[in-house]
């Protein structure tokens, strides 16, 4: 495997059109889900106030938070509007036998 | 013989920019982690799902009924006519605009992002909230419920001024600080509490709003000079105060008399059950712990996630006569004693668990 992957979770372990939390390196991503099975990852908290992501709710590729519903396309990380002003960070991600692994830099 | 001076009443710091402030922080209270009520995953996706549907019918709704009795007051202006159909206007302009520019505010009434913008730029303007400034005072209220020096959008300070509580009923003073703040922004200017919750890159936006609304208010000023009557103040920016009571009857049932800086939505918001007619011109509002509890659940779903998490929950008061039944003598009472509040009783296995929690 090339330098920089990390396994963050089966594929099972992510609902469709869903989002869970990963933590690694005393960093925390939100790993995404789409309807059509395509993964994404980002960092784990809200751009805003520091809220974990995973508690937010997915709408086709956009994520809300679940504290005050600031809104990310999780696929470019940009802030889609007040209180989400500052884009999130995005990670490359792929699938391999049923694993995600993410990218770090 | 010596006098006995009574004890002055202890105030506390409401400003965000005051000793309480510091306070805030200092006891972990700003920004911090709340309670949440479990429930199962698959069925909060459920409930957070949009839709268009009930928000379009309801809107359409409102404004059919705003443009029916503007029209009602507009033709029989002049008359003992006039009194019912400005009643009914103005309670819609002024009252139930405030459940709009909530809903909207938080972009979840509509699945589709413009339509949520559309009505929440248009209720704002009814209920005399500038857009934008309030969208940044309303996500410091979920953030920070009810925290002393964090919360702009405490509505009873105490110890309760209940003169300045029978104000509210007509929007005052709040309506006429609103219109000082339009001016202010109208020239470029905020305080030193705004710049506390409403971060720089917002402010640009403030300011073409307020000269929006200046505009509009001019206009209608200047249309009223023009044919001689005040009717056209009567149906544009005077609802924002005749209209106001019923803000004031629904709105005083979310936080009044309830504690003060705690972190659990259960002690210090209602849940108070509604007639389906007060839950249509109050869009849920009512169930207003589940509101704060998960935000992103739209007003139509609070009903169904109200019979998921109520187990949990302190019971839900009967109605607005038993609100108040509680609330008038707790507002009484916080005017002598503004360290009282009422203390909601938590489920017995949920208070073991926040006592275990926090000993």
């Amino acid at each position: 495997m090339s330098a920089g992957w990390i396994p963050a979770c089966k594929t099972g372990d992510v609902g469709a059109e869903d989002v869970v939390r990963f933590d690694h390196g005393g960093r925390t991503f939100a790993i995404y889900r789409t309807a059509d099975d395509k993964y994404y990852a980002t960092d784990g908290l809200c751009t805003h106030e520091k809220v974990h992501l995973a508690h937010g709710f997915v709408m086709d590729t956009i994520i809300e938070c679940a504290k005050h519903n600031g809104r990310f396309d999780f696929t470019t990380g940009e802030a889609k509007g007040a209180p989400a002003c500052i884009h999130l960070k995005t990670y490359p991600v792929k699938v391999e036998a049923g694993q995600v692994f993410l990218q770090l830099d | 013989m010596e006098s006995q001076t009574p004890m002055p009443i202890p105030k506390r710091d409401y400003s965000l920019v005051g000793s309480e402030t510091q306070r805030a922080y200092e006891k972990g209270l700003v920004s911090a982690p709340w309670y949440a009520s479990p429930i199962a995953r698959p069925r909060l996706k459920e409930l957070m799902r949009r839709k268009d549907g009930p928000a379009i019918r309801h809107t359409l709704l409102w404004f059919a009924l705003i443009i029916g009795s503007g029209t009602a007051a507009f033709l029989t202006w002049g008359t003992w006519g006039c009194v019912p159909a400005l009643f009914v206007y103005g309670t819609l302009y002024g009252s139930t605009s405030d459940s709009r520019w909530h809903e909207c505010g938080h972009r979840t009434a509509f699945k589709t992002v413009w339509m949520n913008d559309v009505v929440y730029y248009i209720a704002s303007f009814m209920v005399l909230r500038e857009a934008t400034a309030w969208r940044w005072s309303h996500t410091r209220h979920h953030t920070d419920t009810i925290i002393v020096g964090r919360d702009p959008e405490i509505a009873v300070p105490r110890p309760p001024g209940l003169f300045a509580v029978c104000l509210k009923f007509f929007a005052l003073p709040g309506g006429l600080r609103e219109l000082a703040k339009i001016a202010r922004h109208c020239f470029g200017r905020l305080n030193a509490v705004e710049k506390d919750y409403i971060p720089g890159s917002e402010h640009p936006r403030v300011f073409r709003e307020a000269r929006v609304y200046a505009a509009i208010y001019v206009a209608t000023i200047a249309c009223a000079l023009a044919t001689g009557s005040i009717l056209p103040l009567m149906l544009v920016g005077l609802p924002s105060f005749y209209g106001a009571w019923l803000v004031v009857v629904f709105g005083l049932t979310q936080h009044a008399g309830l504690a003060e800086d705690v972190l659990d939505h259960r002690l210090n918001c209602r849940t108070v059950y509604m007639n389906p007619v007060f839950r249509y011109l109050y869009w849920n509002m009512n169930y207003h712990v589940e509101h704060h509890m998960f935000p992103l659940v739209p007003y139509h779903a609070l009903p169904a996630l109200h019979e998921e998490l109520k187990a949990d929950m302190p019971p839900a008061y009967r109605g607005l006569v038993e609100t108040y039944r509680e609330i008038i003598p707790a507002l009484l009472r916080q005017a002598k004693d503004p360290a009282y509040c009422v203390k909601r009783p938590l489920p017995l296995a949920a208070d073991a668990a926040l006592q275990g929690g926090q000993a």
